[in-house]
């Protein structure tokens, strides 16, 4: 119980301001088309440098937890996911809305976000610290494959081509060891001037994920139908929250789904919330409502979504291994504090580490009553014109990326990533994995050189790499996900050539 | 040989050649103890990268859908004005000043709104005087970062 020492942190007023400011911030960004819960992180990362580690994460929380909620606005009142989270809560939340039922739908929405996202949390409190007293019997090695491990885990499943899922995490790899050489001083890779520095984390975060958002922008061109909300009139909260409590085997299956894929990394919120909400269908005796407007399916996808929030930071703060891509970017943001995830955090760190969680705790209740607050208000952000949003977005993205370091080479590396990124993703690679490899490539590099060292004087490295429990544990993982995404793949490609027989170079999916 | 397939074969190209630059400059460069790791890191993603260009060669690449030319024509105003404003403006004009103007051009590019009636281009003005004020009042007041001024602000 030793969070229960540190929530006074939460309620100093700085940092209670700063929840505050992130919670209706996220919720407003989150409601946003466009704008990702990733990308609406990343902005705020140069934010916080001012700030003392522990409100720099206070606020980064906020924003996470806030904008996966958020995004259920959007969906409900313009059909539109703010987010890919939000994908299954606008099936009937829209229909919802459409059926004069926009309040309910939005006041379900954020209670069983709320419900979902605080028993995710209370998962986050109660395994961290287990598996982080877990985590010290670690050594160099093991901590090289846990790298590996991230990279290949999220490279195999997040992405829908293995081969280039794994081929972007060699690419973060790659940008991580640009620069000068830690131990030996060598320069590696430099091609430019802007390059000596080696690719800052955050101005790199910034550009992977916010530029190719800003060109997508580009691409809808002078879009002249703006979507219309549907208008929402005032229903009664009570009435919600005993519907809430009606539908409780869908609020149980989405917080239960949630928890486990958020624990899985890799495995993001869109999943959570797709997952749980067919699996409620199949467990509902009124599945044949199901897309018709029926509340258990707004109740199980948004309880999902938020509940995944909290076990996706739990392998973040243990193991050093993000849950989601967004839980990479945070990861980006402790490193940048000086703060390591893992033993050393909740060691020596006990302060930063439980008044962030227990941040996150507050941050669900919140949310849940600014979203009720300022839901019908926060549709209206969302439909300013991708035109307005997309200029936004550039000037904030190059004062965010300036403000790291005050570098140009930053605003150089966070253009050139951003654009090279957004081709990338049009023929099939992956933001998250090249992310991560970018944040692991200095861990994976400084624990295979101090692995290397202690092997060349006790044993042979290949030995001290490739024996033991543990580390064999981590390499059959390590396989392991490569192989299912290996198989996952194939067979999907056997199921579309089946399906269609003469199906030519143009099928989209393999 | 179709579009799409041409389409792919380009970034597996270009992401074989950096790999092939990658893995030849960790293997000749020296000392050979700093390039340790980049070497393993080079030969798992020239592997990946070879096995990548087969597939895209033999049209089996098939994630992703490609860029049409309609997008391509959409984005290129925009994406000629982010390249201009990023790597040259921002630097010689100051970022304000820079801004101020990629905004306002970005915003008219794309804005539904109509380019002869005189109401859409004050609004466009007014739009991109509040958030340039704003930019201004958070970065240069609150967080106090010094931005290069250029020959103007």
């Amino acid at each position: 119980m030793e969070f229960l020492q540190y929530f006074g942190g939460v309620f100093e007023p700085l940092s209670f301001a700063l929840l505050v400011f992130g919670t209706v911030g996220g919720l407003i960004l989150g409601a946003t088309p466009g704008l990702s819960p990733t990308m609406a992180v990343a902005l705020l990362i140069p934010f916080t440098f001012q700030l003392q580690p522990t409100q720099g994460l206070i606020l980064l929380g906020a924003a996470y937890t806030a904008t996966v909620a958020g995004g259920a606005v959007s969906a409900i009142l313009l059909k539109i996911p703010g987010a890919p989270a939000n994908i299954a809560t606008a099936i009937d939340g829209h229909k919802m809305a459409q059926a004069g039922h926009g309040t309910r739908a939005l006041h379900v929405s954020f209670l069983a976000s709320g419900v979902g996202g605080v028993i995710g949390v209370l998962l986050l409190i109660f395994l961290t610290p287990v598996l982080a007293k877990w985590a010290l019997a670690f050594g160099p090695s093991h901590l090289f494959w846990m790298a590996i491990l991230g990279v290949t885990i999220i490279g195999s499943l997040d992405s829908k081509s293995f081969v280039k899922g794994l081929l972007s995490g060699c690419l973060g790899f790659w940008l991580s060891m640009i620069g000068y050489d830690d131990i030996q001083g060598a320069q590696r890779f430099i091609f430019h001037d802007s390059l000596t520095g080696g690719v800052n984390v955050i101005a790199a975060l910034i550009g992977i994920f916010a530029i190719p958002q800003v060109i997508e922008m580009f691409a809808n061109g002078r879009q002249s139908a703006v979507v219309k909300a549907v208008t929402v009139q005032k229903q009664s909260l009570i009435d919600s929250v005993k519907l809430l409590f009606q539908n409780i085997r869908a609020l149980s299956i989405g917080t239960v789904i949630g928890s486990v894929v958020g624990l899985i990394p890799g495995v993001g919120g869109q999943i959570a919330g797709l997952v749980a909400y067919d699996q409620s269908r199949k467990f509902s005796k009124t599945g044949h409502k199901f897309g018709t407007g029926h509340p258990e399916g707004v109740i199980a996808a948004e309880s999902a979504n938020n509940a995944m929030v909290g076990p996706s930071l739990v392998p973040l703060l243990t193991l050093s291994i993000p849950g989601s891509p967004t839980a990479a970017v945070l990861l980006g943001g402790l490193l940048i504090h000086g703060i390591f995830p893992g033993s050393d955090l909740f060691e020596n760190h006990p302060q930063v580490a439980w008044t962030f969680i227990n941040s996150m705790l507050i941050g669900q209740l919140l949310m849940v009553i600014f979203g009720i607050w300022i839901a019908s208000y926060a549709a209206r952000v969302a439909q300013v014109p991708s035109s307005i949003m997309a200029a936004c977005v550039l000037v904030l993205a190059l004062f965010g990326s300036y403000s790291v370091q005050q570098s140009m080479g930053d605003v150089y590396i966070m253009a050139t990533l951003g654009i090279a990124m957004y081709f990338l993703e049009k023929f099939g690679f992956s933001a998250a994995p090249l992310v991560l490899g970018l944040i692991l490539g200095p861990i994976a590099e400084s624990n295979f050189v101090q692995g290397s060292m202690i092997a060349n004087a006790v044993s042979s490295p290949s030995h001290y790499f490739l024996t033991g429990s543990l580390n064999l544990l981590l390499i059959a993982l390590v396989i392991a996900s490569v192989a299912y995404s290996f198989i996952m793949t194939r067979r999907e490609a056997k199921a579309i050539k089946r399906s269609t027989p003469t199906a030519s170079d143009d099928a989209v999916t393999s | 040989m179709n579009s799409l397939r041409v389409q792919h074969l380009l970034p597996a190209i270009l992401v074989l050649l950096l790999a092939t630059t990658v893995t030849y400059l960790s293997f000749i460069r020296e000392p050979a103890s700093a390039f340790l790791f980049p070497r393993l890191v080079a030969v798992v993603m020239l592997s990946l990268a070879v096995w990548n260009f087969i597939r895209a060669a033999r049209g089996l690449a098939r994630v992703g859908n490609g860029i049409s030319l309609d997008t391509l024509l959409k984005i290129l105003p925009g994406l000629l004005v982010m390249v201009v404003y990023l790597f040259w403006a921002a630097k010689y004009f100051g970022f304000y000043l820079a801004s101020f103007v990629a905004f306002f051009i970005l915003f008219t590019l794309y804005d539904p709104a109509s380019h002869k009636a005189l109401r859409s281009w004050m609004v466009r003005l007014i739009v991109t005087l509040c958030f340039m004020l704003v930019i201004f009042c958070l970065f240069n007041l609150l967080l106090q970062v010094q931005t290069p001024r250029g020959i103007f602000l």
